[in-house]
């Protein structure tokens, strides 16, 4: 957690009633309730399952798709098994190449990503497939966001040192920017 | 199925935080009240209350698993059967609903239906976190986990298909928090902070404050978006039968509230794997009874034929199969004119403007145009300037008034409880009462009849829509 909002939850627990005078009568009103602190801290053990072959994919700079067997439908974000008929998919190589088919700029976000804001997040389509891909825009200046840069087109960049030995690639270690 | 009946509820004041008590005293607040309003002793109530529901939507801002236990005992429910409801934005609508099917399938003749949340157990940014998790957290949330960026994203859709103004959704933002003034429930009826260091009275906002409010997702400002809060709700339903026990407990009851209508629909977590359905689909699986006719079906020919696909990320198909099925159910033909009014789930101004389209009150790509026909505002109220920031000077004010209460974006959402508190507001709507339990008539919408209620998790994933109508004795 960042310093300050330590600092803020602080001060807000601090409007605590714990150290008011004891009254005797065991009259409690207007006493503020106790307040406290507490943190909460977890190390999840993750898998990415049925979905892993997509981030060894991101770490060969491969962006990879679900193509459904029995009906051809293409998904651009992985799906294991076709919504539609049931059928399992088989992965294919999405083009590096997409448009922007709707997006925005955060100002503000989760504590998590605050300290990247502002960001811009889009959903990108591709020639080839049905479905939509969920990833960051750069290389924009947000202050002139404009309805025009849906339909905008942009190709896809993958972090530096994503194909590091051991590194477990997060799906926004790849991103998107135009393409001029 | 049997008759069912929304006999009483009640209501927290929603507020930004209430330290002063955990949640089983916000849910005892609503539910004492919702006893006395049917001039019920406690003892006399809990005796003929066959079981509950419980709402609340997440574990992580509760800080307690478990919590639904925790009221029923604290309630003094127990041993009565009861269980746990979850689905994000949605809950509070979804318990609303499985309270009417305990009710209408015979297992209980008087069912209460109980939500709350408590989000100010922690600070804003790590609750936006919270609410985040409700998306896929391989695919999405990593991205930027932020709901005010996923709504942003459907709006910028909307706009591109459609022509949607950033003015049209600061005109919602006005129409409720205006309403609100005088909703005595309400966490935004007096001094509205912009969040850039301004503040403005909720009674004198305007289309120029929204716009000036911080930009959260562009285009999305503060104004746009609701607030988290503490609160709860609490609902009573009963059977033909519940109400002759409660009759023969010497209650008063204003007026028979009936639910006449009741639809739920989903669609997939992830916005990137909705579908972009053909007009056929659309006509098949998707149009309204109202949508039918030759005027309609051309016009939509001409949107598909322009490159439109429905849902995309700028509807919800969700929202449209609950209103179909509910509509269906209560005999609601058009929207429009067979309904008094409608609480609905406007998360974001965005979403109101969606949900009118969903909701058949007018085509697909017609929402922001409604806003500017002036339909959903209340007669009775006045929203200064509004008009010129519209094409048009409101001609058809006050036909069909949505969120009279003003909404989740001037009441707050305290998620568990929204749902629940929308079918209390329209339960007083309709009983005509809204004077007695606002203690003001302001906001009582004229010759109410017939009343929806929406609710709506996010980004469109569940939804439920129920009819609510005045039995004319």
């Amino acid at each position: 957690m960042r310093r300050e909002f330590k600092e803020q939850a602080r001060k807000i627990v601090s409007k605590s009633g714990i150290d008011y005078p004891f009254p005797e009568n065991l009259d409690f009103s207007g006493i503020p309730p106790v307040q406290f602190q507490e943190p909460y801290q977890i190390d999840y053990l993750c898998s990415y399952g049925q979905d892993s072959p997509f981030f060894m994919g991101l770490k060969r700079r491969k962006l990879l798709g679900s193509r459904c067997k029995a009906c051809d439908y293409r998904y651009a974000t992985p799906r294991a098994y076709c919504m539609y008929c049931g059928a399992k998919t088989e992965w294919f190589e999405l083009p590096r190449r997409g448009r922007v088919h709707a997006f925005t700029v955060c100002y503000f976000g989760s504590e998590k990503f605050l300290s990247e804001t502002p960001f811009i997040l889009a959903l990108i389509q591709f020639d080839g497939a049905n479905t939509l891909f969920l990833s960051r825009l750069k290389g924009l200046e947000v202050s002139e966001a404009s309805i025009d840069w849906i339909g905008m087109p942009v190709r896809a960049y993958f972090a530096k040192n994503i194909s590091r030995k051991g590194r477990v690639p997060s799906v926004t270690d790849v991103w998107f920017e135009p393409e001029y | 199925m049997r008759p069912v009946y929304l006999v009483s509820g009640g209501v927290s004041k929603f507020a930004k935080a209430r330290k002063d008590a955990t949640f089983q005293v916000l849910v005892q607040e609503a539910f004492d009240y919702a006893l006395r309003d049917l001039g019920l002793e406690f003892r006399e109530g809990i005796d003929l209350i066959d079981g509950s529901v419980a709402s609340y939507f997440s574990d992580h801002f509760a800080r307690q698993l478990m919590a639904g236990i925790m009221i029923q005992d604290f309630l003094g429910l127990c041993a009565k059967p009861s269980h746990r409801v979850e689905g994000g934005g949605a809950t509070g609508g979804i318990c609303f609903q499985e309270a009417w099917k305990a009710v209408a399938s015979g297992y209980m003749d008087i069912c209460a239906a109980y939500g709350f949340e408590t989000m100010s157990r922690v600070l804003t940014w790590k609750g936006n976190e919270f609410i985040a998790l409700a998306s896929d957290t391989n695919f999405d949330f990593p991205v930027g986990g932020f709901y005010s960026g996923y709504y942003a994203m459907m709006v910028t859709r909307h706009m591109k298909e459609f022509g949607t103004t950033v003015e049209q959704m600061a005109g919602v933002s006005v129409k409720n928090h205006r309403n609100a003034v005088l909703n005595p429930y309400a966490q935004h009826a007096g001094l509205v902070d912009l969040g850039n260091g301004e503040k403005v009275e909720a009674k004198n906002l305007n289309v120029a404050d929204v716009r000036r409010s911080a930009m959260v997702a562009w285009p999305l400002t503060r104004l746009d978006i609701c607030t988290m809060s503490d609160g709860a709700a609490v609902c009573l339903l009963a059977s033909e039968k519940g109400l002759e026990k409660l009759l023969a407990k010497g209650c008063k009851i204003d007026s028979l509230v009936r639910v006449s209508g009741v639809g739920r629909g989903t669609d997939a977590m992830r916005m990137a794997d909705r579908p972009h359905l053909d007009y056929d689909s659309f006509m098949r699986d998707c149009a309204l009874e109202s949508e039918v006719g030759i005027i309609d079906a051309q016009r939509y020919r001409r949107l598909w034929t322009k490159g439109f696909r429905y849902p995309g990320v700028h509807s919800f198909r969700a929202g449209r199969q609950a209103a179909k099925q509910a509509y269906e159910m209560a005999g609601v033909r058009y929207p429009v004119s067979d309904l008094s009014f409608i609480e609905l789930h406007d998360a974001y101004t965005s979403s109101e403007i969606q949900t009118y389209e969903d909701l058949g009150l007018c085509r697909y790509g017609e929402g922001g145009k409604f806003v500017e026909s002036g339909a959903p505002f209340l007669a009775q109220v006045d929203y200064g300037d509004i008009e010129n920031h519209f094409t048009s000077l409101l001609p058809r004010k006050g036909i069909l008034p949505v969120n009279p209460s003003g909404g989740l974006i001037a009441c707050g959402h305290p998620v568990g409880a929204t749902g629940l508190m929308q079918a209390v507001f329209a339960l007083w709507q309709l009983q005509k009462n809204i004077g007695r339990h606002f203690g003001n008539e302001i906001l009582q919408v004229p010759k109410a009849r017939r009343g929806a209620i929406h609710s709506h998790a996010g980004t469109g994933t569940y939804v439920t829509v129920t009819i609510l109508e005045r039995e004319e004795k």
